[in-house]
Parts: structure tokens; sequence; C-alpha cells
């Protein structure tokens, strides 16, 4: 039995993308399949050297497609597997996450945005939360963890890990350029340590026995005959994911209970709002500070709360209101006036958003 | 008293009468792929992955686990369940759509790969399920919905000659042949040898079956077999192509 990558606790300074690869190893992860894109390139480069100490394996596909693919084979043969792209690789991707959610495979994804659409830089944006919140011909049947620094990065890897087998659901764990390539200190752990079991895994496919003589074989299609049968599939998903979401949702925030005005982000952006929003406070100005962790599912009933109290909402985002839509139609009905701070593919600074504040309240 | 002819062993009784269309070639290579299963006794050891196409009619058609996957995308699905469980013994069905159009880049690196699985694809010169379209096997001349003047080679090209593909990009230890429905014995046989060279480890093994379409051909018994016998086989050399062995180096 290989060593345990992670004994105890272990403070670091490394780059995100050195993050997952120790956390998808932590996590027991088995085998990554994966294509090269930027910004995510370092998490297989690391995970390939490490992974012959480990045991772990590791396959280089042709595209994203067949990363995908083989990733949902590697979970269909009941191991822990998963890949991770960005940008266009992303777009590739969303046709085997549609198979991943019409057959339940808890398959894991490390998405680091890029800019966007089509190539556009290979740097950062907050572009893919669209895409990877609702992408695929069907229902959005998915968790998306954005993460804000790379202790996160660790802990909501290990985590999807445990919630996609757990809920079987595909499960994301959305970074960025950003945390994917700058250096930042942080603690790593072995999970056990922590009180954390990992969720253990089953093949769906390849099980013991003979099928049809000490077993039912394994059948699964995405492909069905008639609307009612689809429907009636559908609406056991759509029952479950209903059940498991307010238990996956999550979600940050302080000083909401007496904010006029509520700076709603995610990601590394919500640094910079957590930084102005406490600079804000300290010159008086009534504002609090909400950033969903999980953008699908959102935690709906808390952002319906803080909306039904503040007076102003100000989405502030790397991308031209696709957290803002999401939060829309999260608070439908609601009649709290919204702002904004768009910058698609550009990062936002706390500076940029005190002064937005200032402007709006004059 | 009718004597009712034998079905694998592997095949799966509730399924069965199967859905495939009157006269339709995938029954007879399921069959010769379910007697191969039978043979060789490795039915508590197959995966099963079938295409989009016609193909995905046989995703309850045996006792073994399988997996209907997407357009082109059962060579990955099926490559990443054998990486991640090597004892299993992994084959990929598809049609010539899925295998030469949409999937190409799929069985071509699998290919390139060596991946240790058997692709079986059944080639009926055109796209059976979204209603006889053009396909890359379609023969030069023949009418289909998208050709209906009959496939012009000036503007769409030859036919792929997969078998023959595949046996030039796969290195020592690959099986490649080509079979058909009008010899199933022989079909069998080839399939059997392709599961063998599997479960031997030796490589990447893959096995064009000639099939029929008489629906979309609109072809009656006597055409439909007159089709798959003399006009198919002018163009697709039935036979095995490759088998394991190390490449002769050059100069030798």
């Amino acid at each position: 039995m290989p060593e345990k990558p992670i004994q105890g606790e272990k403070r670091v300074f490394m780059t995100g993308n050195e993050v997952v690869a120790w956390a998808a190893l932590a996590a027991e992860a088995d085998i990554m399949y994966g294509y090269p894109i930027t910004p995510q390139n370092e998490i297989m480069h690391y995970w390939t050297r490490m992974l012959p100490k480990y045991g772990r394996r590791f396959l280089q596909t042709e595209d994203e497609l067949s990363a995908g693919f083989t990733t949902a084979g590697g979970v269909l043969a009941g191991r822990r597997a998963f890949t991770a792209t960005a940008g266009p690789g992303n777009t590739l991707m969303q046709e085997p996450m549609s198979m991943a959610e019409a057959m339940r495979l808890p398959v894991v994804v490390i998405v680091q945005q890029r800019g966007g659409p089509s190539t556009a830089t290979v740097i950062y944006s907050q572009q893919e939360v669209t895409m990877t919140t609702l992408g695929g011909n069907g229902e959005g049947l998915r968790v998306v963890y954005s993460t804000a620094n790379h202790q996160e990065l660790f802990d909501y890897t290990i985590k999807a890990f445990n919630t996609a087998w757990k809920y079987r659901f595909p499960t994301f764990v959305l970074g960025d350029g950003y945390q994917a390539k700058m250096r930042e200190s942080l603690t790593m752990y072995d999970p056990a340590s922590r009180g954390i079991t990992m969720v253990p895994t089953e093949p769906y496919v390849g099980k013991e026995g003979t099928p049809g003589v000490d077993r039912e074989p394994t059948h699964l299609r995405n492909t069905y005959n008639v609307e009612e049968e689809l429907f009636e599939v559908l609406e056991q998903y759509l029952a479950d994911y209903a059940k498991a979401a307010p238990e996956i949702a999550e979600y940050d925030a302080f000083d909401t209970d007496d904010a006029d005005l509520v700076v709603i982000s995610h990601g590394v952006v919500s640094r910079a709002c957590k930084a102005a929003v406490k600079e804000l406070r300290e010159e008086g100005y009534k504002v609090g500070y909400f950033r969903p962790i999980t953008l699908r599912p959102l935690p709906v009933d808390q952002l319906r709360e803080v909306a039904g109290k503040a007076k102003q909402l100000l989405v502030v985002e790397s991308a031209n209101g696709q957290l803002d839509r999401l939060v829309k139609e999260a608070i439908y009905g609601n009649t709290t006036e919204m702002l904004s701070l768009f910058k698609p593919g550009v990062g936002v600074t706390t500076e940029e958003v005190v002064a937005r504040v200032k402007e709006i309240k004059g | 008293m009718s004597v009712q002819p034998a079905m694998p062993k592997c095949w799966r009784v509730e399924s069965k009468p199967h859905k495939f269309c009157p006269g339709c070639g995938h029954g007879l290579v399921l069959k010769a792929l379910g007697q191969a299963i039978d043979e060789l006794g490795i039915q508590d050891k197959v995966v099963f992955g079938c295409d989009i196409g016609c193909s995905l009619l046989s995703w309850d058609f045996f006792n073994v686990d399988t997996v209907q996957t997407h357009h082109g995308r059962t060579t990955p699905v099926i490559t990443g369940i054998k990486r991640a469980n090597t004892d299993v013994i992994g084959i990929a069905y598809m049609g010539d759509g899925g295998g030469y159009a949409i999937g190409a880049q799929h069985l071509v690196s699998a290919a390139t790969r060596n991946e240790r699985i058997t692709v079986i694809l059944v080639n009926n010169t055109q796209y059976g399920m979204t209603g006889g379209q053009m396909a890359p096997t379609t023969l030069p001349g023949q009418k289909t919905e998208t050709s209906p003047y009959g496939r012009d080679v000036d503007a769409s090209g030859y036919p792929t000659q997969g078998p023959e593909m595949v046996a030039a990009i796969t290195q020592e230890g690959a099986y490649v042949a080509r079979g058909t429905v009008a010899n199933v014995k022989q079909l069998k046989g080839f399939i059997k040898k392709a599961l063998e060279n599997q479960m031997a480890g030796n490589g990447f093994s893959f096995v064009e079956a000639l099939s029929t379409c008489p629906t979309n051909w609109r072809t009656n018994a006597e055409d439909t077999w007159k089709f798959v016998e003399k006009e198919m086989t002018k163009y697709f050399k039935v036979g095995e192509i490759k088998v394991p062995g190390p490449r002769e180096k050059e100069g030798q």
C-alpha cells in the first residue's frame, strides 16, 4: 500500500494547479484523464510526476471530448476519476457531461476559467459560469463550486469527489487563471485527519458475478423511446436534485443584516469585494457582503433573505452578467434595485468596487 | 414440432425479439459476437458499449454489463473503462458513422495508442437510424437521401477503407479484419480472434462487418444480398488484414 501523500497537516506555498493535483491525491482519486489547455496544464504536470509514487493512473487523450468520455468510463468502472479543462475545452466537455447527467455519473471536473468567447485569452475570466452551471442539452443537473483562494481549491477539490459520489451528479470546481497560476500559502491535510471520510466508490459495470446468471446485468442508456419514459426518469432526477440542493448549497456573508446595499460576487472577485465592503464600513457606508460558494445549486433561500432586507444589490463579476442572471432568477419577484459592475474577462480590484459603491451612493 | 435455432447463451431472452428492422444485419453481427463470447466463456468479464444510431438498439441485447453512449464516443468510454479496470474485456460497438465520421478521431487515436480494447464496426454504407443519409462508406454512385443522384466522388470523396487505415496506423499486437453478415461463421471467427487478442493483452483489435439495410436501401431480399455480397465486396475486401506479430523492420 503506497504511503499517504499528506501525513497530518502541512503548511505550503504553491500554485493553484499544484494545489489541485495534491488535493486529488489526498482525496484518493485513482485516475485522471486529460487534454492540455491553458491555464490548467500544471494540474496534469504535477499529477503525472507524483502518480508512480502513489499508485495512481493517467491517460492523455486526443481531445476534451475524449477526456470527458474516458473520465465517464473511469467512473463507470468504479474509480474516483477526474479531469480538468478551461475555455474551449470546457465547451467540448459539455457533451460528455450531458451523458454524466443522464447516467448520474459522479465525474469531477476542475475548470480554470480563461477569457472567452472562443480562444480569447489564456489568462483569466469568470465567463464560464453559464456554461459550467447550465451547459449541455438538459436541465443542468450538476454541482458547481466556485473557489476564491488556494485553501478553498484544496478543500473543495476534496469535497467535490464526496459530493459527486454521495449525490451522483457531475461536480465541477470552478477556479480561474489567476488561481491556477499564482502562488499562495495554504494548509494541506489528510482528509482523515480532519474527520473527512471519502465516500466509497462502486462500479456501475464490470461488477462481480455473471450477468443474467448470478445477478442482473447493468444496462445503462441515455436514449429513450417515448416522451413519457424520459419524463419519468427526469422527474426522479429533478426530485433528487431538489432534495439535495439545500444540503449542497453553500455561501459566505457578513454585514448583511443592516445593509442598504449588498455586494454579491463569487470566486476571486469576492476577495476584492470583501476588502471593499470592510473599507466602506469603516467609512460609515451601510454595505454588506454576500458570496455564493455553490453557483449550482445557488443558496436560493439565503439570497432571497438578503435581497428582502437590502435596498440595493450590486453584482460584481469578471463577466457581462453571468452571475447576475443566476441571482435574478433566484430572487425572482423581489423588487430590490439591481446594480452592476461587470468587467468581462478582466480582473476587479478593491478600489474599483469602492469607487462603484461611492458612485451609487453619491 | 418446429426446432428453434439456438440463441447464444449470453443473449438476453427478455429483450427478444430484438428491435432491429427485419432484414437488418445487426442481429447477425450480434449473433456472431454472442457466440464468440459463449465459446470464450467471458460473459462475466465483458463490458459492452454501443453508439448512437441503429447500434444503440443493442443497449439491452446481452446479459452483459452495457453502456450506451453518444454518437462517436463509444471508443473513449470503453477506453476509459478499460484503463480504469484492466480485468474487463471492453467491446465498443458502432456503425460506420460513429467510427469513420463523428468518432474518427477517437478510432484513430485509440488505434494509435494500441488500446487493449475490441472495436466492432458495422458498415452498411449509410446512416440507418436518421433515415438513410450518405456515410463515409457510401459507395461511388450509390443513392442516399443526401446523395440523391448517387455519390459523386469528386464532391464527396471515396468510401473510407476503415480496416486498411487501422492496419496502417497500428503497431505490433493489433488485430484487424473485415467480415460480412453473408458469412456469419467466418465473421464469428474474426470477432473471436479480436477478443482473444484483447484477452492476451496484445493490443488494439478491430473488426469491420459488412452489413445490410434493406429499409433504407429499399431492396427486397434478393437485391439486399446481392448488394452486400457483390457490390460492397468489390470495394471492401473481406478477410484478415493484420494479425498480431512484430512489424518487419525496414531493410530486412
